[in-house]
């Protein structure tokens, strides 16, 4: 009815957009996947798949990446969770920490990644730290190639501290969004601050959360630069692959087939958060 | 449902939000690291300024001086008594450089008008037919006294100069002087084996309880350059043809069994000058120009001495890098006119000093050398000299496959030393990729594996 009355208007309106999408996203996204589907002359062919799977570094990559996304996520959503509690109960200087804590957003990924190996190297800040305050007796080799858990957790620390922000950033817009009456009326009823939270805020944040989220999470199967700088070759993340293969080895089709799991895993864990937080008007229909 | 009750406050903090978004977006858009990325556009900065036939600037394509600061030298020092423009375009990536030279090839056409490449990838380049003929020029500069040697390579099996040989260079090894207490008895550092080498790994964690030996294999290190031209040959007498045989299952027990003594963060370096400056390695290989830096710094703590020799001698890989015109130069005039810069005397000196890659000009070198590059030079020829001296080539003829040919080394070595595979079984599986190099690149063996007639079969 709303339609019939706005007639060809937000159609058209829409054009733009969708004609931007269509040729700089859809169109390219398209191309690299057919790309992964074809054998180095251009014939159709599951080869660059095949190589791809039985390509030596693979299953690390493949297994590192997800670990990460796992390892980081809820650590980042409690944080953010946390931070953002800390802004909206505008505080005194409220604002000041929103500029502390979003400032890690101002750096690129690369220059986080190198921060953090100025603290993780054998001379770094750390052992510097701990060897003064007699913790330890020589350094500790934080940055080891023998160990990839040592170095997913070192990738975890410095993604938790670079990424947390976006995520505080939208939960504290969702935040915001929250009309005060419904923590008013909490508060009427005695709820204290923990069951303001679990029984108000978060079911409110649902859609805030879903955003944020996928958001990450998408944003965390191509983390790359922080991987580099802090593990070397070490260990391998699925966006590093794509990379080697495109540049390194020139081998686009391979590199298609690795760009186009990680959207592959975009998108299913895009569909998993629409279905674990379904948002109320997903739920009515 | 959304009664949005913004008051004054919460629209300010919006306001930093928005701000905070759009850094982060910035962040974004400038932060991804492309590598090559700023050779590239360079280049193409410089596409727009070149006028064509006379004059302007000559675009000089290098796959050599690649990192950063050896770009500022060429840029700041090397170049800057040259009497012209010349818009030097290198990248850290140097296989991104040998693309483009490729692809220009490719059109017959493009805006560079110099090449700065090594020996082998100018054969590549030479089989394209992608190179004039400088015998006119190498006659012209035979005053300066170019080695006879490398304008022999120049000529890359032809009768025509196809490149003039421009600057030399290899890996060597440095260490902190320390580290020189923990020798093994009766070992000399200028005469060592590698199995001293590992005894003296041992000696210095005994002694220290520290892992003190470094190689560069980090993402940029030159990691690959040791398995190809000093452990497969010192230890193999070969390298592609003695690939999976039972002494390259030798050399990877001897690496597997010293990795002990092996700084662990070595996976991170890529350079050696850093660690050995900040003393997280006492003892490390890489090559000279990337030496240069902790020799220079502490001239008094760290010194520079051969690589070791293996049961086959003491295998090495000289670097030999050459400077060609390519056929659709738009600009050969000024190419010629950069080449006799380079060739001279005083600027062959300023290399040396400035990146540490050695003249391959005769002629005395200044007496008055800084004391890093003096321990590099002497370091240099003390290796070369030595009676059981066994030069191993760069890749020759590998083409756009010179990196793939690097990952088969890198994936033996991850698999074996530190996933801690069987040598044997993981060298009987890579055997194939390094089949796969040679059979779409064409290339033939190269020294010290014998001649081959068609692709290089590996073994």
């Amino acid at each position: 009815m709303r339609a019939g009355r706005l007639g060809w208007a937000p159609y058209a309106l829409l054009l733009p957009s969708l004609a931007y999408l269509a040729i700089f996203f859809a169109a390219p996204m398209l191309g690299a996947f057919g790309l992964a589907f074809q054998d180095g002359d251009g014939s159709w062919s599951l080869a660059s798949i095949q190589r791809m799977l039985n390509d030596f570094n693979f299953m690390r990559a493949l297994t590192t990446t997800l670990l990460l996304v796992i390892l980081v996520l809820p650590v980042q959503l409690v944080l953010a969770m946390g931070m953002a509690l800390v802004i909206n109960a505008r505080l005194k200087g409220a604002g000041l920490w929103l500029y502390i804590f979003a400032l890690p957003l101002g750096i690129s990924e690369l220059a986080a990644g190198i921060v953090w190996v100025s603290i993780f190297t054998q001379t770094g800040w750390l052992n510097s730290i701990l060897q003064t305050l007699g913790i330890i007796d020589r350094p500790i080799i934080w940055q080891s190639g023998e160990s990839q858990w040592l170095l997913i957790l070192l990738v975890v620390i410095a993604e938790s501290w670079r990424a947390t922000s976006i995520i505080m950033i939208i939960l504290v817009a969702g935040l915001q969004s929250i009309p005060p009456e419904y923590l008013e009326a909490a508060e009427v009823y005695g709820a204290t601050t923990w069951q303001k939270v679990r029984r108000v805020i978060l079911p409110m944040l649902r859609p805030t959360l879903q955003v944020a989220l996928i958001l990450r999470t998408i944003l965390a199967f191509q983390v790359f630069a922080t991987v580099v700088a802090l593990a070397g070759t070490g260990t391998v993340v699925l966006a590093q692959e794509a990379r080697r293969w495109a540049v390194v080895i020139d081998n686009d089709n391979v590199a298609a087939a690795y760009a186009g799991l990680i959207l592959l895993l975009s998108i299913a864990s895009t569909l998993v958060f629409l279905w674990l937080l379904p948002t109320r008007e997903e739920e009515r229909q | 449902m959304h009664t949005h009750t913004h008051t004054h406050s919460a629209r300010w903090r919006w306001a930093g939000l928005v701000a905070a978004l759009s850094l982060a977006l910035a962040a974004c858009t400038t932060a991804s690291p492309t590598p090559g990325g700023g050779g590239a556009s360079a280049g193409a900065s410089a596409a727009a300024s070149t006028d064509g036939t006379a004059g302007g600037p000559v675009v000089m394509l290098s796959t050599q001086l690649g990192p950063e600061e050896e770009q500022a030298s060429m840029r700041d020092a090397i170049l800057t008594g040259f009497d012209g423009e010349v818009e030097f375009v290198a990248s850290a990536d140097a296989g991104v450089i040998a693309e483009q030279i490729q692809a220009q090839g490719e059109a017959g056409e493009g805006d560079a008008s110099l090449i700065g490449a090594l020996h082998g990838e100018f054969s590549t380049f030479a089989t394209e037919d992608y190179l004039i003929d400088l015998s006119d020029l190498a006659t012209e500069l035979a005053d300066v006294g170019i080695d006879e040697n490398f304008l022999e390579l120049g000529r890359l099996g032809t009768d025509q100069q196809l490149y003039i040989p421009w600057m030399q260079a290899t890996y060597i090894m440095a260490a902190r002087t320390e580290a020189l207490d923990y020798l093994p008895d009766g070992a000399d550092v200028n005469d060592l084996t590698w199995e001293q080498l590992t005894e003296w790994g041992a000696n210095i964690s005994e002694g220290e309880g520290t892992r003190a030996l470094g190689f560069p294999a980090g993402p940029d290190g030159l990691w690959h350059r040791w398995f190809q031209g000093y452990g497969y040959p010192a230890f193999t007498g070969g390298v592609n043809t003695t690939f999976g045989g039972d002494s390259a299952v030798e050399m990877w027990s001897w690496l597997t069994d010293t990795w002990q003594y092996v700084n662990p963060q070595s996976t991170t370096y890529s350079e050696m000058s850093t660690p050995l400056q900040s003393g997280e390695v006492w003892v490390a290989w890489d090559h000279t120009a990337r030496l240069i830096t902790a020799l220079q710094d502490q001239p008094d703590d760290i010194i520079a001495f051969p690589t070791p020799a293996g049961p086959e001698g003491t295998a090495f890989m000289p670097v030999v890098a050459g400077l060609g015109i390519p056929t659709w130069a738009p600009n050969p005039e000024g190419a010629r006119e950069v080449i006799r810069h380079l060739l001279l005397g005083e600027t062959q000196a300023i290399t040396l000093t400035e990146v540490a890659f050695f003249p391959v000009i005769s002629g005395d070198l200044p007496s008055d050398l800084e004391p890093g590059v003096q321990a590099e030079q002497d370091a240099v020829a003390a290796q070369t000299a030595r009676d059981d001296a066994l030069p191993s080539l760069l890749p020759v003829g590998l083409g756009d496959q010179g990196n793939a040919y690097n990952q088969v080394f890198r994936d033996a070595f991850q698999a074996i030393v530190l996933d801690g595979n069987d040598p044997a079984a993981v060298l009987e599986s890579q055997l194939a990729n390094l089949q796969a190099v040679f059979d779409s690149s064409g290339a033939a063996c190269w020294p010290p594996d014998p001649p081959s007639d068609g692709p290089c079969q590996a073994q």
